[in-house]
């Protein structure tokens, strides 16, 4: 415990204690307060409007892609040189916010930093949304997606393989795994919760779904026992999942021979990049949340604090990834490494870069002080800078790269169509409306894992 | 019932008669089953197990029984309407018509005609349809080679946007109506004796259509012919005429020049012979082992051509300039120019240019050649051939022969003269054979007003264009691969043009237009054709009838003598095959409506007689013919050279050196010339030439108003890099000129052209040209006057301050210090191959191994290594190859707004480098880049699905079917020469187009990566025929699409593990790159340093 109590102390120390929740619960409280959010309270108003607005976009996504099957990805802005754009910044974007909810859930859990309990649920939720809504874009962005199936290595009557030395089809194995555990980690997460619903829900329908999603479960010691096993395992299992992932989404890049691809310092920097942006969409999925929930005594200025901590620690890796990216474009001595550091810098798209640079190298510098971590416009205001700035990395490794390569004569230019951003903007809807649908059908927060970290039951657990 | 009826069942019939039979009653005997199923429970089972059996037909109308007689009487309703079908044999090829084997092709000689001029081709025919147009080596003209027009042609064969019927004002009317009314009208002019009677042509150089023209004027006396082309030679005529007195044809030797000075002439891409004189220049420009010397190549020029990009020495001069820094190199040539000379005036900066220059000249006297271009004035001819003559060069390098055109005028005359008497009412019919005068005749003459003046128009021409709209009869011509007709080179060797497919719409010929003028109405080209050749082949070859046409008309011995060469039909464009099996292919097609006209005569079998008037052919003239006709030349019909002579006061004759326009700032001379794509605006409708890059700024699409940097930025036009990947924001400028103006033309900012100097390309804005060409671009013709066609003074523009989209294939033209075309001058390859010195040790990148790899090297040497050498030194960068791969491999157009998206589909494409100054710059260096086939080839190891991979012999080969289309191959591609379909881009619907593709070669759809393949259907097929005949495939077999047009052989393909082998011994020259090998991509298509031979007298920038 003690090492638990570390951040306690820490934050003691400068005289401002704030807990991970907020006294004067008890496991009836806890229990009633988050279930009430689902089984309960009136749906508030705010719910119907933000689904309305996501559910929209959702529809549009819904078009964008029945279009983009009937005419082909000429709709998008991709062009010869830059084969590559909004598809893949966007995937790989949503694939980095997907990692912090793993993060959370499974590195956090074995390091045993029990404030995670407040917040993974619903950041495990956003990492499963967050990687249906990136796994879309790998399979749309093929000129034959009816095809794109020929990418799992399945026997065929063409006897044919996959090939095995394509980093597509490294991402296939690594998105796919890392999905199906994410699920399972999150699913089997909510079993408790659900039984708790199903013994607490009044209607009929409630208690017949959700007594079949908690598979019957009772509460009895042999079922803690089993989960506490399986869910420590799947930690283990999704830990190294969470580094794998991100890595292997960098190889599409990294093995590539392109100036400004080929870099070996992708994978470390993906993945710090990843979680930098994965808890800036936290953030910026919590700071709502909780306000208009009233989940305040749940989620703390601590969890802020921690959180912004974290950003404030992966941005410094990824800007130190910029650093050395210009430095071994200088170091390399090679033209093409040189020129394409320098395009990236003064070309055409050059203010992409700047912007960059400001967004995820200096915006983060604020959450030095407490002051602005403690503030939540502030956090909330820099965890949206942070995220466009991670879309502008994609955009700035992938395009920038991309439309200047080897021979000036094949050097070109790229601009999105309105279908690449009805594409993107239709997977943020998508997220929203599966994220709204979860905050109203799920318990966001761990009922039981809350009432873990109550002191009642850390009294219980020292009486025994 | 139903509980009844459950025990009425087999199971319980039985246990029911052995319980009968076991009960107390003892055994219970039948005799029979008829007494057994006496019982009643019997029959009730046999009722419910056959129920039909037991229905009765008591309902009159039962269902069944209903359905029946229905079921009949449909039946034989059926028969009843059936009509007696005329059976229609379809037996095909029970007798196989000779040497059609299905799937092989057949090549056929044929020739096509541009300008007057023809090109010698092989036509590729598939079951009939003719798919690939290849050079026809045995012709002068174009030596195997093919410009980028003949090249396309095949597109406009099956264009569907070509004119299909013949109309009266936009009625659709049958022949014979037409005939009819000119009937009328003939029989009008013959009253008048033919005043009143006018015909319009393009350049006659046919001898058959001469001759009938001829006829008819005999027949008509006070008939006329006018001719017009827009890019006519008249500078060339009339300076011959000024210095020699009468109209000469030039014909230069330059495979004997080794010094050429090119005054504006674009003679390596463009122009009467060009594909010889390329041949020939690059021959002379070739550095081998044996051959250590180039020829020097000198031009002053207005405007940026291929040929000046290829010069040594380029100077840019302004039109005004020119003439009097051409009368200047003429005086220190020392050629006399007398009072009105202007001697020593007009080199002014340039002195120690010309100084040099002439220096040189006259070192290699009788071995140089000083050649005008046709755009230039009488003057500078004249001064070009005194200048040739004065060197020495005349009878050596520079021959002259009587002119091709059967009727040499002055071409802007004759139509100036047209147009007056159309004003003045004296045109009563005019006859318009092809051309398009209403688009294209200069503005001031105001064509289209004055042909409403004329009773009866009449306008033959493959499409419904501008001046059809404007003509009372449109007849629908039939393009060259349709008709039967003859044509001359630019050596005047004559050709006989054979159809290889009847005409597709039901189009005539210009000969069977004029036969209408005859007494037989109703000959075919074919018998024209034939009845004249039967005259001019007579034995003796005495020159009958139309005089010099036949002045070389072979004799019946020599030609005879030489024999019919073995008729392959084999896969190579090597050899044709006999005329008679082009007639069968003809008969075969589908077409047949107008093909019994074409074909009736030519059925194979004993010949006969053509028609009546024309005598029985001899059998000799038979040969003569076939073999006239499989050639693809006439022997011996080329022109004589003849002796002719300056006149002694052709010096007086030049009119004083033309006063210099005035200074002002704001008044710009203003250049015309024939757009490098589309030309005079015949191709607009052309898909492949309009998205044909155009070579120098690699525009498409569009033409533009063409300035140097320092002009365009003293009126504040900018060229600026659009967003979507090859767009260019262009200023957009009023041009006004001579009164006229051309509103919001496009302002293009080209490095090279001089100061003050507007260029502009002709041939767009046409307003009725098809679905393809109509609207685009700006129509120069408007403010193109008749007095100064080519360059004139006093225009004027003016920012409109909007801008314009144009859509290009490359955005940068600088080689940004990257070591990408390695341009050496001659001394430096010679010092550096005489040191032995390894082209690798001079790299300033580390140059990896071959087994630098993770992957174990592949063993390519127990096959073929197929292998690629591109010489940048002679590629003039004409774009040959870009519309012949285009053609051979099925790629589409994708349209301006593709283009501007940067995904334009060519698998080849050529890059242009500019260095230096950008008013002055050199080069530019042309690079033709097809797919490298690396042998460790990045876009292999990416594709996840195994859609690109290596083959034994060390292609990189496109598995369309396996593709999913990921794009990353493309992003790991180096050379970006990886092509998407982005969209549905072949146009699969268009049922002419499906008669077009070569159906060795997968059409691809939408969503997969394609790439050049090294013409691998080509490989494959030599492949077999070498397996089938048991040796391996010789060096040479294997001729890619590309290299085949090639006319300057740039493009050398074949095994590089045949030590033989030409691209083997080239790969072993000191000269021999890979492009970017130092990212170990071990390309299999290599290139050879661009050399250049500079004088060094003349500093870099005179």
């Amino acid at each position: 415990m003690a090492d638990v109590d570390q951040p306690h102390e820490d934050v003691r120390i400068h005289g401002t204690a704030v807990p991970v929740i907020e006294p004067g619960h008890t496991f009836a409280s806890v229990t009633d307060k988050i279930s009430s959010l689902v089984l309960k309270r009136r749906t508030p108003v705010y719910w119907f409007i933000g689904f309305a607005l996501a559910f929209m976009l959702a529809q549009m996504l819904l078009i964008t892609i029945t279009y983009l099957v009937f005419k082909g990805i000429g709709i998008w802005g991709n062009n010869v040189p830059v084969g590559w754009a909004f598809d893949i910044i966007n995937f790989v974007w949503w694939i980095g916010i997907g990692h912090a909810g793993t993060l959370i859930s499974a590195i956090l859990l074995l390091l045993r930093q029990e404030w995670r309990t407040s917040i993974n649920r619903f950041a495990e939720a956003m990492t499963l949304f967050a990687v249906a809504c990136a796994g879309l874009f790998p399979l749309l962005h093929t000129g034959r997606p009816w095809l794109a199936y020929w990418l799992f290595p399945y026997p065929n009557t063409m006897g044919v393989w996959p090939q095995f030395r394509s980093p597509l089809m490294w991402d296939v194995f690594a998105v796919s795994t890392y999905a199906t555990v994410s699920a399972l980690f999150w699913y089997i997460g909510l079993i408790p919760d659900f039984a708790t619903l199903r013994d607490r829900a009044r209607s009929r329908p409630f208690q017949i779904v959700y007594g079949l999603l908690a598979m019957g479960w009772r509460g009895s010691a042999r079922h803690w026992h089993r989960y506490e096993t399986t869910y420590l395992l799947l930690a283990g299992l999704a830990t190294p999942l969470v580094l794998s992932v991100h890595t292997i989404v960098s190889f599409d890049f990294a093995v590539a021979q392109l100036p400004g691809w080929h870099a070996t310092i992708f994978p470390p920097y993906f993945v710090a990049g990843a979680i930098y942006a994965g808890f800036a969409m936290v953030l910026l999925l919590t700071i709502p949340l909780r306000k208009v929930y009233g989940l305040e005594d749940f989620i703390t200025m601590r969890h802020i604090d921690n959180m912004a901590k974290v950003m404030l620690a992966t941005g410094l890796l990824v800007f130190y990834g910029y650093m050395m990216e210009l430095f071994f474009g200088w170091y390399s001595a090679n033209t093409y490494e040189e020129y394409m550091i320098f395009n990236r810098i003064t070309g055409p798209y050059g203010h992409y870069y700047w912007m960059l640079i400001f967004c995820n190298g200096v915006a983060p510098q604020f959450l030095w002080f407490k002051r602005f971590r403690r503030s939540l416009p502030v956090v909330f205001i820099i965890s949206i800078i942070v995220s466009i700035g991670m879309w502008l990395e994609r955009f700035v490794i992938i395009v920038t790269s991309l439309h200047r390569d080897f021979l000036p004569s094949s050097w070109g230019m790229y601009s999105p169509t309105v279908w690449d951003f009805s594409m993107f903007f239709g997977t943020i809807g998508l997220f929203f409306s599966l994220m709204f649908l979860f905050i109203r059908f799920l318990p966001v927060i761990s009922i039981f894992e809350m009432r873990t970290i109550l002191p009642e039951a850390e009294v219980e657990e020292e009486a025994t | 019932m139903a509980s009844r009826d459950r025990h009425i069942n087999f199971a319980l019939m039985r246990d029911r008669i052995l319980a009968d039979g076991e009960g107390g009653n003892g055994k219970q005997y039948w005799r029979s089953l008829e007494e057994f199923s006496e019982t009643e429970e019997f029959r009730q089972l046999v009722e419910r197990e056959f129920p039909q059996a037991a229905e009765e037909w008591d309902d009159p109308i039962e269902r069944r029984t209903f359905l029946k007689l229905m079921g009949a009487s449909l039946a034989l309703a059926g028969l009843s309407a059936c009509t007696y079908q005329p059976p229609e044999k379809i037996v095909p090829y029970v007798t196989q018509p000779e040497e059609i084997v299905p799937g092989k092709a057949l090549f056929f000689a044929t020739a096509m005609q541009m300008v007057g001029v023809a090109t010698g081709l092989l036509a590729k025919s598939n079951e009939g349809r003719p798919t690939k147009l290849e050079g026809n080596p045995d012709h002068p003209g174009s030596r195997g080679a093919t410009d980028v027009f003949a090249q396309a042609s095949l597109l406009d064969l099956y264009d569907p946007d070509r004119s299909q019927t013949l109309t009266f004002r936009e009625e659709i009317r049958p022949w014979s109506n037409f005939l009819e009314d000119m009937g009328r009208a003939i029989s009008a002019a013959r009253a008048r004796r033919g005043a009143g009677l006018r015909f319009l042509t393009e350049t006659v150089t046919s001898p058959t259509l001469a001759a009938q023209l001829r006829a008819i004027f005999t027949e008509f006396p006070q008939a006329r012919l006018h001719q017009y082309e827009p890019a006519g030679r008249d500078g060339a005529r009339n300076g011959a005429m000024l210095a020699f007195g009468q109209a000469v044809n030039t014909i230069y030797r330059f495979d004997q020049a080794d010094r050429i000075f090119s005054i504006d002439s674009d003679f390596l891409s463009c122009g009467p012979g060009s594909l010889a004189y390329a041949a020939d220049f690059a021959n002379r420009r070739r550095v081998t082992r044996e051959q250590r010397e180039m020829n020097r190549l000198y031009v002053v020029e207005t405007t940026l051509t291929n040929t000046g990009a290829k010069a040594d020495h380029r100077l840019a001069l302004r039109p005004s300039e020119l003439e009097g820094f051409v009368r200047a190199v003429a005086g220190a040539l020392g050629v006399q120019l007398g009072a009105a000379g202007g001697q020593g005036t007009g080199a002014g900066a340039h002195a120690n240019w010309v100084g040099a220059l002439a220096r040189d000249l006259q070192q290699s006297r009788g071995r140089s050649i000083i050649i005008p271009g046709d755009e230039q004035s009488a003057v500078v001819h004249a001064l070009a051939h005194a200048m040739n003559d004065a060197l020495g060069n005349t009878g050596k390098t520079v021959i002259y022969t009587d002119p091709i055109e059967a009727f040499p005028e002055d071409q802007m005359q004759s139509l100036r003269a047209l147009v007056a008497d159309m004003n003045a009412g004296q045109v009563e019919t005019l006859v318009i054979l092809g051309g398009n005068p209403v688009y294209n005749a200069p503005a001031d003459l105001s064509f289209g007003e004055s042909l409403n003046k004329v009773a009866l128009r009449v306008h033959l021409s493959v499409y419904k264009d501008e001046t059809s709209e404007l003509c009372h009869w449109h007849i629908p011509e039939a393009h060259y691969l349709e008709s039967w007709g003859d044509t001359r080179a630019h050596d005047g060797t004559a050709t006989i043009i054979q159809p290889l497919i009847a005409p597709l719409y039901g189009g005539r010929t210009a000969h069977e237009l004029l036969s209408v003028f005859s007494t037989q109405t109703d000959r075919t080209a074919y018998d024209i054709l034939r009845s004249y050749w039967q005259g001019q082949m007579r034995s003796g070859g005495a020159a009958t009838g139309a005089g010099r046409a036949a002045g070389g008309a072979a004799t019946q011995g020599a030609a005879t003598a030489s024999g019919q060469p073995a008729a392959g039909g084999a896969s190579q464009p090597a050899a044709g095959s006999a005329a008679t099996t082009a007639r069968n292919n003809t008969n075969s097609s589908d077409q047949t409506t107008d093909a019994t006209a074409t074909t009736a005569a030519s059925t194979p079998g004993p010949v006969t007689p053509a028609t009546a008037g024309t005598a029985s052919p001899s059998p000799d003239f038979e040969n003569l013919w076939r073999k006239a006709v499989h050639d693809g030349v006439i022997p011996n019909t080329a022109l004589p050279a003849k002796t002719v002579s300056l006149k002694a006061d052709w010096a007086s004759q030049l009119s004083a050196p033309a006063a210099q326009p005035s200074s002002n700032q704001d008044e710009l001379e203003i250049v015309f010339r024939t757009d490098p794509s589309i030309y005079d605006g015949r191709f607009a409708n052309n898909g492949w030439l309009q998205e044909l890059p155009k070579p120098l700024t690699k525009l498409t699409w569009d033409n533009a108003l063409m300035l140097s940097p320092t002009t365009a930025n003293r009126f504040g036009f900018k060229n600026d890099i659009g967003i979507k990947g090859g767009d260019v924001l262009v200023s957009t400028a009023n041009l006004s000129y001579q009164g006229r103006t051309l509103a919001a033309v496009p302002v293009w900012i080209l490095p090279g052209q001089p100061d003050g100097v507007i260029t502009v390309h002709l041939g767009y804005g046409r307003r009725r040209a098809g679905h393809i060409g109509t609207g685009r671009g700006h129509n120069a013709y408007l403010v193109r006057t008749s007095d100064a066609p080519w360059a004139g003074a006093g225009a004027r523009v003016s920012n409109t301050g909007e801008y314009y989209p144009l859509a290009t294939t490359q955005l940068h033209f600088g080689m940004e210090n990257r070591d990408v075309v390695r341009s050496r001058t001659l001394e430096e390859y010679l010092k550096a191959s005489a040191e032995g010195e390894h082209e690798e040790a001079r790299d300033p990148e580390h140059k990896p191994g071959q087994d630098e790899s993770m992957y174990p090297p592949y063993d390519y040497s127990k096959q073929n290594a197929w292998g690629m050498v591109i010489d940048t030194t002679t590629c003039v960068g004409c774009n040959a190859c870009v519309v012949a791969c285009q053609a051979e491999n099925n790629i589409p157009v994708v349209g301006k707004e593709q283009v501007m998206r940067s995904r334009e589909m060519h698998w080849l494409r050529i890059d242009a480098y500019f260095k230096g100054d950008p008013n002055y710059p050199d080069g530019p260096e042309f690079m033709p880049v097809p797919c490298m086939h690396c042998e460790n080839a990045p876009c292999e190891p990416v594709c996840p699905v195994h859609a690109t991979v290596h083959d034994t012999e060390g292609l990189n080969v496109m598995v369309y079917n396996r593709c999913v289309g990921t794009r990353y191959c493309s992003n790991n591609c180096p050379y970006k020469v990886r092509r998407f379909n982005f969209h549905l881009y072949q146009d699969f619907n268009t049922p002419t187009y499906q008669l077009m593709r070569n159906p060795d070669v997968s059409v691809r759809s939408r969503g997969v990566m394609e790439k050049c393949t090294y013409c691998i259907q080509r490989i494959q097929w030599a492949k077999i025929e070498s397996e089938k005949e048991g040796r391996p495939i010789a060096d040479g077999e294997v001729v890619t699409a590309c290299q085949a047009v090639c006319p300057t052989q740039a493009i050398i393909f074949g095994d590089s593990n045949d030590p033989g082998s030409r691209v083997a011994e080239l790969k072993r020259e000191k000269r021999n790159y890979g492009l970017l090998a130092d990212l170990n991509t071990q390309p299999r298509t290599t290139y050879l340093w661009s050399l250049r031979n500079p004088n060094t007298e003349i500093p870099d920038k005179a």
